[in-house]
């Protein structure tokens, strides 16, 4: 949420994300019949947290820059719920080809949400997309007041709200059914 | 009935059924073993670019500081402007006695043979190097117009490492920004916002009676002297305060700035 305000930095974000998931669930998937069920749990942090580390470790070598702006954003991959998820839910069970595809496919997923938040608030919180400015904002000569809302983390939350609804909207399906009814009080 | 091979210790461990306990402690282990060393090699390999990495942005940083950065710029060429030069913090001059390439700013503030203990504190940096590199900026007939020092202070988490760059007069402000912390992101880390570091672009440090008057506070006393805090960010400002007043006071900057004004340094 925090690393969507400029597309640049979603972008390397979701390679990161979409790197550590795919080759977390391909390593775990050839420990599968290996794992204490024990200690699952943690041999899979373990396992995602050294893939993490070394992302980290690769950006600040060779983008040096946007690992700055990443700062710790990086290393709250290992927190990331997909990741962990299909590490579970998916690479114990399955052989390494198809849980690496998995955890590439779930990444992209991720990485295309990243995405799409971002060129929202990109382009409306700076009026610029992969820092190419498109709408010329009043402080430069232009017409465009930017929305300085989005550029704060919590307009990731709005965006994100939206897209559920309207993905709600598409497919009726996806609709949650409801926990608990509220009950009709019978009149006496 | 045992086959031959478990009478090894080895042989004994592979035949153990995954969920046994010391299955489960040979499987963590070897992991934990693995892990370690494929990260270690990791740091260990890239430490080189990385360091490359830090320096070439303490220079953009000293660029950026002095107003000369421009996305695309040649770093090294521009960087050739400046003089970098070490200062004697005891005695306020400038001293050829360190080689300026090989020294390293961070292990001699540590080292008890090249720094002194701080009995009042107030940037919690514990000791205080006697030598630092400063980096003056020339005009092309060899006139001062810059000078840029270096600073450091403690804020909420870690340690703040900036620069502060300052007009010919040494009173006068030009800018200050930092290279490295491990600020909160979003509160405090907001010192790097640029719309915060340009508030010091003008301010100036003391009044006409030579007191120290710059500050970083909530509400503004003098507005020359005056830069506003951060929102949220309370500890941060105050440890910029801190390291601010401590390094252009009398046991930082002082000396040597009023030894350079007068032609002494």
């Amino acid at each position: 949420m925090a690393v969507t305000s400029s597309l640049q930095v979603a972008l390397v974000m979701s390679i990161a994300v979409i790197a550590v998931c795919g080759f977390s669930s391909m390593s775990i998937s050839f420990l599968r019949n290996y794992i204490p069920s024990s200690i699952r749990i943690i041999v899979q942090m373990v396992i995602i947290a050294s893939l993490v580390i070394l992302v980290d470790q690769i950006l600040k070598a060779f983008a040096f820059e946007i690992s700055k702006t990443l700062s710790v954003f990086v290393g709250l991959i290992i927190t990331n719920c997909i990741v962990m998820g299909r590490a579970e839910a998916f690479a114990m069970k399955n052989p390494p080809l198809a849980s690496f595809l998995d955890g590439i496919g779930n990444g992209l997923g991720y990485g295309l949400l990243l995405m799409l938040v971002g060129v929202v608030r990109e382009l409306f919180g700076s009026g610029s997309l992969f820092g190419i400015t498109i709408l010329e904002s009043v402080n430069n000569g232009g017409w465009y007041v930017p929305n300085g809302l989005l550029l704060l983390p919590p307009s990731a939350f709005f965006i994100i709200g939206l897209l559920i609804w309207a993905a709600r909207t598409w497919k009726p399906a996806q609709v949650e059914e409801r926990e608990f009814k509220i009950q009709v009080v019978e009149e006496h | 009935m045992p086959d031959r091979e478990s009478s090894t210790l080895w042989g004994r461990l592979i035949a153990l059924p995954v969920d046994s306990t010391p299955k489960t402690i040979f499987v963590a282990v070897t992991l934990c073993l693995f892990c370690s060393m494929i990260v270690a090699f990791a740091a260990v390999n890239l430490r080189p670019i990385q360091v490359y990495n830090k320096a070439l942005d303490k220079k953009v940083n000293i660029l950026q500081v002095a107003g000369l950065y421009k996305e695309g710029v040649d770093v090294g060429a521009v960087f050739s402007s400046f003089e970098p030069r070490i200062v004697d913090m005891r005695t306020g001059k400038f001293t050829d006695a360190i080689d300026i390439a090989s020294f390293d700013e961070r292990a001699a503030a540590k080292d008890p043979g090249m720094s002194s203990e701080l009995q009042e504190d107030p940037a919690s940096i514990g000791r205080k190097p006697n030598f630092t590199t400063v980096y003056l900026l020339k005009n092309k007939d060899g006139s001062l117009d810059k000078i840029i020092l270096p600073i450091y202070g403690y804020g909420l988490w870690s340690t703040l490492y900036g620069f502060i760059a300052l007009e010919e007069n040494g009173n006068d402000i030009y800018g200050l920004q930092f290279y490295d912390h491990a600020e909160t992101p979003g509160l405090g880390a907001e010192v790097d916002n640029p719309r915060w570091k340009a508030q010091w672009q003008g301010k100036k440090l003391r009044d006409e009676a030579g007191n120290l008057m710059i500050q970083v506070a909530k509400v503004a006393k003098v507005k020359e002297h005056h830069i506003d805090a951060l929102a949220g960010a309370t500890l941060t400002s105050d440890g910029v305060d801190n390291l601010v007043k401590f390094w252009m006071g009398k046991s930082g900057f002082a000396a040597f700035i009023s030894n350079l004004k007068a032609g002494a340094a």
